[in-house]
């Protein structure tokens, strides 16, 4: 228990250490989330033009 | 379609690495964590405010190593009229932007036990902060104009002019007096960093590269598929 | 095609963006290497004793002086909030007084940096010190053995 508060004091930086390894990881967290969901947005709206697309071919060809 | 034949020949071999590159980054960013914090040493002068360091420098490093890929990646795109390399660009940049946010963040962090400030206005610290804005203005840039096409020669314009910011930031702590430190890893005379330091460094340098990397190849995917959305559109609009 | 109306092949055309986009990136770089000389002296972040001796400055200019704390000169006044050191380049050296925190890098043999103003007295005052740390990153047992063992490199500025 003492070794862990050891660890966490970081002989006196922990208050500089800890925001800073904790700021890059949500940074990093942040925009890796915001682009999957980006990337899942897009794609799933490609698909759906496209289907309509082809659906619209099909209607054409029938007529 | 034949406009994006060769993002989609890209993709087609950076899909299958996607994996490999994401699995490399958590491993890489795992074992350098475990190293630094653990691992590694206390410094003889800074104690063990040095572990800022393992996040710090390899930031600092992707902030130019991303501005320099972006740089290239848009010279491309202006004298081939090339769309691959510009989406890369594109993709790019809010990474770049990132990077350059935590290295400033982290200096600040680390600065303050250290130097005894926040900030400076020294050659190294005015120069990545510059290097901020620069990102953030060549995103800016894409968005300003009603024609797309006029947006994107604009941004890239911008990445090529403010590549000459790279070698200044790298050198400024030579050139002049700085309160920042002149370069401890990569210099003429090899490392001035303990092994023991110094590969807890690299491994992080590796974890952020794949990352950057694994990052760009969804970004680019993204993108590639927004600029089918607006293909499609337009061909609905016209027709 | 555009290419075709406008007399030129693409290829050309592309040859041509190439050499401007090459000769406008020198251009720049000739220009930022010219503005960046020009400003030299705005840039540097802090002057040594010797740029203090043999450039002519203001009396009483608000100037950055940086240099080494010189071994064995580092004093405490009564009050115990003002500090009296040297700083040398190794050629030069200027006594410092300055009354405050100083950061935990501050010591004998380090690098520092101290704003304030050169009094009549030859005494530069600061108003605020930072320290400056040199670029060798080290185990404190590994620092101890290469200095015992005499391969001890010291700071050569």
């Amino acid at each position: 228990m003492e070794n862990l508060s050891d660890f966490f004091a970081m002989g006196g930086y922990g208050s500089y250490i800890w925001p800073a390894y904790l700021l890059a990881a949500l940074i990093l967290t942040v925009l890796l989330i915001l682009s999957l969901r980006d990337l899942r947005r897009n794609e799933s709206t490609l698909q759906t033009l496209r289907a309509e697309r082809r659906g619209d071919a099909i209607d054409e060809t029938d007529t | 379609m034949h406009r994006f034949a060769n993002p989609n020949q890209f993709l087609r071999i950076a899909n299958p690495l996607l994996p490999w590159i994401s699995a490399l980054s958590v491993l890489c960013m795992a074992a350098g964590l475990y190293l630094g914090l653990f691992q590694a040493p206390p410094d003889y002068q800074q104690g063990e405010s040095v572990r800022i360091m393992y996040v710090h420098v390899p930031s600092a490093w992707m902030a130019l190593f991303v501005y320099a890929s972006m740089a290239i990646a848009s010279a491309t795109a202006l004298i081939w009229r090339h769309p691959l390399g510009f989406l890369m660009a594109k993709a790019s940049a809010p990474i770049g932007a990132c990077f350059t946010v935590i290295c400033l963040a982290t200096g600040s962090l680390w600065g303050k036990p250290m130097w005894g400030t926040w900030w400076e206005w020294d050659a190294r610290m005015t120069s990545v902060l510059i290097l901020l804005f620069l990102y953030v203005g060549y995103m800016a840039l894409i968005d300003a104009f009603d024609d797309p096409t006029r947006g994107q020669r604009a941004a890239s314009i911008l990445a090529l002019v403010g590549a000459v910011n790279v070698p200044i930031i790298k050198f400024s702590v030579d050139w002049w007096n700085t309160l920042h430190q002149p370069a401890s890893v990569v210099k003429l005379s090899g490392p001035a960093i303990h092994p023991s330091m110094l590969w807890p460094l690299l491994i992080m340098a590796v974890g952020f590269t794949a990352f950057y990397f694994a990052l760009m190849i969804v970004r680019l995917r993204s993108e590639i598929a927004a600029a089918k959305i607006r293909n499609i559109r337009l061909g609905q609009v016209h027709s | 095609m555009s290419a075709t109306t406008s007399g030129r092949t693409p290829a050309t055309r592309k040859r041509r963006r190439l050499y401007a986009v090459l000769a406008g990136l020198t251009m720049l770089g000739v220009a930022a290497a010219l503005v960046l000389t020009a400003f030299q002296d705005n840039i540097v972040f802090f002057y040594s004793p010797t740029d203090l001796k043999e450039k002519e400055l203001h009396p009483n200019q608000f100037l950055r002086l940086g240099g080494l704390v010189e071994e064995g000169s580092v004093k405490k006044a009564s009050d115990g909030v003002t500090t009296e050191f040297i700083i040398t380049d190794l050629s030069n050296t200027v006594a410092v007084r300055y009354t405050g925190l100083l950061p935990d890098l501050f010591r004998e043999g380090q690098g520092v940096v101290s704003q304030g103003r050169l009094g009549p007295d030859g005494i530069f005052v600061a108003t605020e010190v930072l320290a400056k740390h040199d670029e060798n990153y080290m185990p404190p047992e590994v620092a101890d053995a290469l200095k015992k063992s005499g391969q001890w490199k010291e700071p050569s500025k």
